[in-house]
């Protein structure tokens, strides 16, 4: 990675502490790491980081109190680690303004690809990408020009209306609330199988083999995310 | 009635079949002890093993007297087993061992004795059953005062009451008796020389026991049981193979019940003739067209003399027919009657002329047997006028208009043919008239039918015409025969619809009480049970019906079931179902315990014990065939409330054992499948320090592998553990959402890529599959078992197939792999937890939680998992099932915002 990001790792375990610093110093960045929730909050002052991982079940606070006292003046990146069975926490710490989650155990290439996809996000949110590219999809969204395989795929407007917000937050989860409050407004974001409906119909015209997506992933329990294209070796 | 007499009894085929394959049973019985039972039994034994029979001594006692303990020599003794019981040494005969040696003979002495605490039977005469049971021939011994019946007798003779006793139905199973008969001076003078055993703290009682006199009445007992043994075997040996009776071996007697007031004075009379014969004794009932007509009082009385003649010590029975006579000597004939008992007629002398007289045709056709006619004694016959005289049935006016219309159709249908025939065949057309209204109506609308038909005749066809007056002396005799056959027709055209009435009642009850008792089979529950009973007894009896059962707290009987639903008991009323349980009696109204109440209590018996009371509630006495029908349901209910109570306890026993078998499985589990993962993790790490720099990267990649994927492997196991869990905890809360199966299917496939990356895997989704009502989260957890299972269970480089589709108001998945498929008894169990298909490469078996873990989720969501074998070829297919529901089609949200 060509820019070196301060990363603040948050967890109370030393094992994972150790891991994550080891790995994520190799992989370029600068690491600071804190134990629990005081440290944490007092190294946001002091280093002020590009990125927080932060764990859930820290000894003084919890870590939604963490989420919510970061949110309180800023937009830095969070990334939640949390129990694989635990889909209320990670949805909880989303709709508190965590980015993303991974679950633990986890692997390094997976935590690798979320601070990709977080970090993008961070730097790129304020232009939109005019064009998003993966594998065989293209989907350029000042024309509302949709490719699959060199083949235009006709969408309705609502099928379009999401993929645009898939693509605009691509590679980060988003919650059924959110991207049925973005679409289809605040008073439909409790109607999950709406959107499954037209995730389904999506998938259907945008993924070779609609039973094994490649392109939008499902995370059980949370919402949906857009697959990023494999590192071409930086941005 | 002639091939009842000459078809053997199905009762006694039966008997008889049964037997087959039992060993035989022979019991030396004795009148007192010290006759030489043992002695006699250990004589025959000696002479069958001189005809080489294959005999062993199962337990004799000899007491220390040597000439019995002579005879033991040769035979080979099954040595006892000692049970321990209250720091006593008590020696047992060993039943297993027995049952083990298979003997063709066994020799067990004091068929009465009580087995040690521990025993699996606690009594001998059980042991004895299940060694005739195994087809092992026993011999064994016995004292009279010892059989059940005649405890009572013999403890009022010897005033010792013995507190062993064997039931008397044992005496009825054997096959031989061999009375051992010694004159009461030689058994005194045995006991004087010492040659009768006597147990020393008793001495004084037992030696006011041997009395000449007491003795004599024991010896005569032994020998009247032995001989009534010996009658019955007569009679089932004569109705098994369809001999007419009767045989004069013993006397029985049969005496006829009618409502009239002087039938208890039979009874009693009939009783006292058995008491004198020694003979067993039958009250009988013949229902004939007449019995519909009775009215309520009648039918009540009836019920009432039948249970007195059973009190008295008869049985009873009701059969149904057309005249009394002929029946009641069929029945003496096949049961071998020798003395029938029946009252006086008190009907004048003309009434006898045209009805005929039962008393007269019954002595006219019973042949050897004697008839006993008795007077109605003074005291009862004066007590009430008898009042038996017909009832008519209530005036039906439809009835009499279709007798009047069916005459009426006869006379135009007449008036049409008279042209063409002669007056005979108009006179057959009225007849026919007649014969219509007899089979539609019965008898007085066929009279009323008969009356016209004779007027309409007379009017219309017997010259001169129109007027009711006859010209023709010859036509008036046509007349009168006329009026004479339709009368006779009339008659028996009705008293044939009568018998069919009451027999299609008789046939709608047994079939009633059949689907009953299939209802009962395929009960599961108590509370079901009760409730179909108190449903069925009310509506079959029309009664109020309550069920009370034995309560486990407060130790006494409780309501448990009640028809009407609403029904509580009075204090009185418990108090009467209370008597019932504890005394095993019937009580209440038409009883003869408490008689003054509203209900009827009756014990609910099985063979080992009562289990519960029912209670009917009906202002009038229930008629014999009532009685019985209820008999028959408590008998149906008795046994199903057992079963099912029986089915509990074992069921409470393998929930025991169940969770016994499961602990040690945990253990097994978590200490080979969280140890083996560790174990090579370890292995593996250590290896990498302590040569790293000797691995070349090829050599480091596949550590790193292998370590990965062990962790993972572990990481699986705790996860299994940890849903198993919350499954045994309850604590799974289902988050039921419309879902896309195909959605969770690829996040399943997803989640599995590592684990299936050695097959290959074809998903075949249908695209039009309905959403359904499911937790995504323990679904895929349920597929993503199933994926990991068929990955476990069938070789590497095999495909495995995931199919989904919809199948009529389900969804149906199914995951089939191409392994070696599951043994057909583990189809079930393999959804057992930690039940693991034995494999021969053990380092396949799964963790056996993985199966089991996807029955409670899918069967949480409501859906079914089943295990089936290919039939194309070997391998496995699981299939869940998920009920589509009704909400299953979603419209497009929203308009307004789309």
């Amino acid at each position: 990675m060509a820019n070196a990001y301060t990363v603040l790792v948050v967890d109370d375990e030393p094992p994972i502490l150790r891991f994550l610093r080891t790995s994520l110093t190799a992989a370029g960045h600068r690491v600071v790491t804190a134990e629990n929730a005081t440290a944490a909050l007092a190294a946001m002052t002091t280093e002020k980081p590009d990125l927080v991982i932060l764990d859930l079940g820290l000894p003084d606070r919890s870590g939604f109190e963490v989420i919510a006292a970061i949110r309180n003046g800023s937009t830095v990146p969070i990334i939640v680690l949390s129990a694989r069975s635990d889909e209320r926490s990670k949805v909880e710490a989303l709709d508190l303004g965590a980015d993303d989650y991974i679950s633990k155990p986890f692997g390094m290439a997976e935590l690798t690809a979320r601070i990709r996809a977080a970090l993008r996000h961070r730097f790129q949110a304020q232009g939109e990408l005019p064009a998003f590219v993966s594998g065989d999809l293209t989907v350029d969204l000042v024309r509302r020009h949709v490719t699959r395989d060199g083949h235009e795929v006709k969408l309705s407007p609502k099928e379009f209306e999401l993929l645009r917000h898939l693509v605009a937050h691509a590679g980060k989860v988003l919650t059924h609330r959110h991207l049925l409050r973005e679409v289809w407004g605040p008073a439909q974001a409790d109607e999950v199988q709406y959107l499954r409906v037209f995730i389904r119909g999506l998938r259907q015209k945008l993924e070779p083999d609609p039973t094994r997506p490649t392109h939008i992933l499902t995370e059980l329990g949370v919402g949906y995310r857009l697959q990023l294209p494999p590192e071409p070796g930086g941005p | 009635m002639a091939d009842r007499e000459v078809r053997p009894s199905p009762e006694a085929l039966l008997d008889a079949a049964t037997r087959e394959g039992r060993g035989r049973l022979k019991i030396f019985l004795g009148a007192a002890p010290g006759v030489g039972k043992t002695y006699e039994m250990l004589l025959s034994a000696q002479a069958k093993r001189r005809e080489g029979v294959d005999l062993v001594v199962g337990v004799v006692e000899t007491h220390g007297r040597r000439e019995t303990e002579a005879l033991l020599s040769g035979l080979e003794v099954v040595s006892k087993h000692e049970v321990d019981y209250k720091g006593h040494r008590l020696a047992e005969m060993d039943l297993d061992a027995i049952l083990k040696r298979r003997p063709e003979l066994v020799l067990v002495d004091e068929l009465a004795h009580s087995n040690a605490p521990g025993c699996r039977h606690p009594k001998r005469y059980l042991d004895v059953e299940e060694l005739i049971a195994a087809g092992i021939d026993v011999f064994t011994t016995l004292n009279i005062q010892h059989v059940e019946s005649l405890n009572d007798i013999v403890a009022r003779i010897t005033r010792i009451r013995v507190r062993e006793t064997v039931p008397d139905s044992i005496l009825d199973q054997a096959d031989d008796i061999e009375v051992i008969d010694l004159a009461p001076d030689d058994l005194i003078q045995r006991l004087h020389e010492g040659k009768v055993y006597v147990p020393h703290q008793a001495e004084r009682a037992v030696r006011n026991y041997f009395q000449p006199g007491n003795l004599t009445a024991l010896r005569e007992l032994a020998l009247r049981r032995t001989a009534q043994r010996v009658d019955d075997q007569l009679l089932s040996h004569m109705q098994a193979h369809a001999i007419s009776g009767p045989w004069p071996a013993g006397d029985r007697v049969l005496v006829c019940v009618s409502e009239a007031i002087n039938t208890p004075s039979l009874i009693r009379y009939a009783r006292r003739a058995a008491d004198r014969f020694h003979a067993p004794w039958t009250a009988i009932y013949v229902e004939t067209a007449r019995t519909q007509r009775l009215n309520d009082a009648e039918h009540d009385r009836i019920a009432d003399y039948l249970r007195l003649a059973e009190r008295l010590g008869a049985s009873t029975i009701t059969i149904s027919g057309g005249k009394i006579a002929d029946e009641v000597v069929a029945y003496a004939e096949a049961n071998n009657i020798t003395q029938i008992v029946i009252g006086k007629s008190d009907r004048s002398r003309w009434f006898e002329m045209i009805h005929g007289s039962v008393v007269h045709n019954l002595v006219r056709k019973t042949g050897p047997i004697s008839v006993h006619v008795i007077s109605a004694e003074a005291n009862e016959a004066l007590a009430k006028p008898v009042t038996t005289r017909p009832h008519p049935q209530p005036f039906n006016l439809f009835a009499y208009a279709g007798s009047t219309a069916a005459v009426a159709l006869a006379l135009g249908i007449a008036s049409l043919i008279e042209r063409f025939v002669g007056l005979q065949s108009v006179s057959l057309v009225f007849l026919m008239g007649v014969l219509a209204s007899a089979v539609a109506w019965g008898l007085w609308p066929a009279l009323f039918a008969c009356l016209l038909s004779v007027l309409a005749f007379n009017f219309f066809f017997l010259p001169p015409l129109y007027t009711l007056t006859i010209a023709d002396p010859e036509n008036v005799v046509a007349l009168f025969f006329f009026a004479l056959v339709a009368l006779i027709v009339s008659k028996l055209t009705a008293a044939a619809r009568m018998q069919i009435v009451s027999a299609r009642a008789r046939a709608k009850a047994t079939a009633e009480l059949y689907a009953f008792s299939r209802k009962l089979a395929g009960i599961g529950t108590l509370d079901d049970l009760l409730w179909a009973t108190a449903f069925q007894v009310s509506s079959m009896l029309k009664v109020a019906t309550v069920l009370l059962l034995p309560d486990a707290e407060s130790r006494g009987l409780s309501l448990a079931s009640a028809y009407p639903p609403d029904d509580t008991l009075a204090e009185a009323d418990m108090a009467a179902a209370r008597w019932c349980w504890e005394h095993n009696h019937p009580t209440g109204r038409g009883s003869d315990t408490l008689p003054g109440g509203k209900w009827l209590f009756l014990p609910l018996r099985t063979g080992s014990g009562t289990v519960g009371v029912i209670g009917i509630e009906r202002d009038a006495l229930l008629s014999p065939d009532e009685h019985r029908l209820l008999d028959a349901l408590a008998d149906q209910v008795a046994v199903a409330i057992e079963r099912i109570s029986l089915a509990r306890g074992l069921a409470e026993a393998r929930v025991l054992a169940e969770t016994e078998r499961l602990r040690a499985a945990l253990l097994t589990s978590i200490s080979h499948d969280l140890r083996t993962p560790l174990a090579s993790i370890i292995g593996t790490v250590s290896s990498l320090r302590s040569y790293a720099d000797k691995y070349d990267a090829t050599d480091r990649d596949e550590l790193l592998a292998t370590l990965e994927s062990e962790a993972e492997r572990l990481n699986r196991f705790v996860g299994n553990l940890l849903d198993m869990t919350r499954l045994e905890s309850g604590a799974i809360e289902l988050k039921l959402d419309l879902v896309d199966v195909a959605e969770v299917i690829g996040a399943a496939i997803e989640r599995a890529g590592s684990i299936l990356a050695q097959h290959r895997v074809e998903i075949s989704v249908a695209s039009d599959l309905p959403m359904l009502r499911l937790d995504p989260i323990l679904f895929e957890q349920v597929l993503f078992n199933l994926l990991d299972n068929a990955a476990k269970y069938s070789p590497p480089g095999s495909r495995i197939d995931l199919k989904a589709r919809q199948d009529v108001d389900a969804v149906a998945i199914e995951v089939i792999d191409e392994g070696s498929g599951i043994p057909p008894d583990d189809l079930e169990r393999i959804f057992d937890k930690f039940y693991r298909v034995q494999a021969q490469d053990r380092r396949r078996a799964g963790t056996g939680l993985g199966l089991a873990i996807c029955r409670g989720f899918i069967e949480a969501q409501g859906g079914r998992i089943e295990a089936h074998n290919r039939r194309d070829r070997s391998g496995a297919i699981l299939s869940l099932r998920i009920p589509v529901p009704e909400e299953a089609e979603i419209h497009e949200p929203a308009t307004a915002h789309g």
